[in-house]
């Protein structure tokens, strides 16, 4: 897996954000690229987050949480890019299509993209893939509110921003 | 996690002694990921009642904070995957088709509770609806509706 994180300069951001989540630093989650219009996070292998024990796959809500970070992510970057403004936008609804079961001892990237952003809703697509995205495992549709920036708090906040301030 | 639980390899005898022994907790300790998110479940006359207590590595949203809503959906998708493996006596563990969650408020840092309705159950694909609730059973966090395949 190439990957270019100078390319796309809010990887920093979306890692710092992936960090934050507690789910997400047990799952082993880890941010590739973010822009203003994608995020790529890759899910490794582990034997704790098997679901069909007969097969070694993983548990489809491993799947969901990849990829609802993946989305919700996509939309705080979007949102810093359009509004120069940060905030958490809390996952409205989310939809997961299977294509294929994951294979064993393999890790798992989401995609996603915010394709649609106005002035209360956030809307996102992507994909769950393994050796090519064109051919996925999973395809997630998603739509996010968009909350007051107030709402995130002090901490969180900084803990966002880095050394960016 | 390093301990050695048996491999599920006949899932209907398993199904079947659950059943009799009203164990149901004995099936969830057959899947990793269950135990990695440490849900559990309790039978009430007919009725399964799934529960996801509070845990920290759960939480997504550190400011409220609140449950990862990933981990809801995982919660609930194996809420019915066990509904549907103790009423459907299926051989095989269901998979999982589509999945589809909306979130109706913040599902809070403490304990989760889940049931399932199997509104239809074809031959080869069953159509289920989860309802999960913290509080109050009339104030859900979350409704979702899936579909497996079984056979």
């Amino acid at each position: 897996m190439k990957t270019n994180p100078e390319f796309f300069p809010m990887t920093g951001l979306a890692t710092r954000f992936v960090n934050q989540l507690a789910q997400c630093r047990r799952l082993g989650l880890q941010v590739h690229e973010a822009s203003e219009h994608h995020v790529l996070l890759e899910l490794p292998y582990n034997e704790a987050l098997i679901g069909y024990p007969d097969t070694g796959v993983l548990h489809g809500g491993v799947i969901t949480t990849l990829m609802d970070t993946a989305s919700g992510c996509a939309v705080v970057c979007a949102i810093k890019q359009k509004f120069a403004s940060l905030e958490i936008s809390p996952t409205l609804d989310l939809r997961v299509d299977y294509m294929k079961p994951a294979q064993p001892h393999k890790p798992i990237f989401g995609f996603a993209e915010c394709y649609r952003l106005s002035s209360s809703v956030a809307f996102t697509r992507g994909f769950a893939y393994q050796d090519s995205i064109d051919d996925p495992i999973a395809h997630a549709v998603g739509s996010f509110m968009r909350i007051s920036p107030e709402m995130i708090g002090d901490a969180f906040r900084q803990a966002l921003m880095g050394d960016e301030q | 996690m390093s301990e050695n639980k048996p491999q599920i390899s006949d899932v209907k005898s398993l199904v079947a002694k659950v059943a009799e022994t009203n164990d149901f907790n004995y099936l969830l300790e057959h899947v990793p990921y269950a135990r990695f998110i440490g849900m559990e479940v309790n039978r009430f006359g007919d009725e399964l009642v799934f529960r996801l207590p509070a845990k920290d590595d759960n939480i997504g949203n550190p400011v409220l904070p609140a449950l990862h809503g990933g981990v809801i959906a995982g919660f609930m998708e194996m809420s019915a995957i066990i509904q549907l493996m103790v009423f459907m006596q299926t051989s095989k563990v269901p998979k999982v088709v589509d999945f589809s969650i909306d979130y109706l408020r913040a599902g809070y840092h403490k304990d989760s509770f889940a049931e399932c309705y199997i509104t239809r159950q074809g031959r080869r694909v069953a159509n289920v609806h989860i309802n999960c609730w913290q509080t109050n059973r009339k104030q859900l966090i979350a409704t979702a509706r899936a579909h497996f395949l079984i056979d």
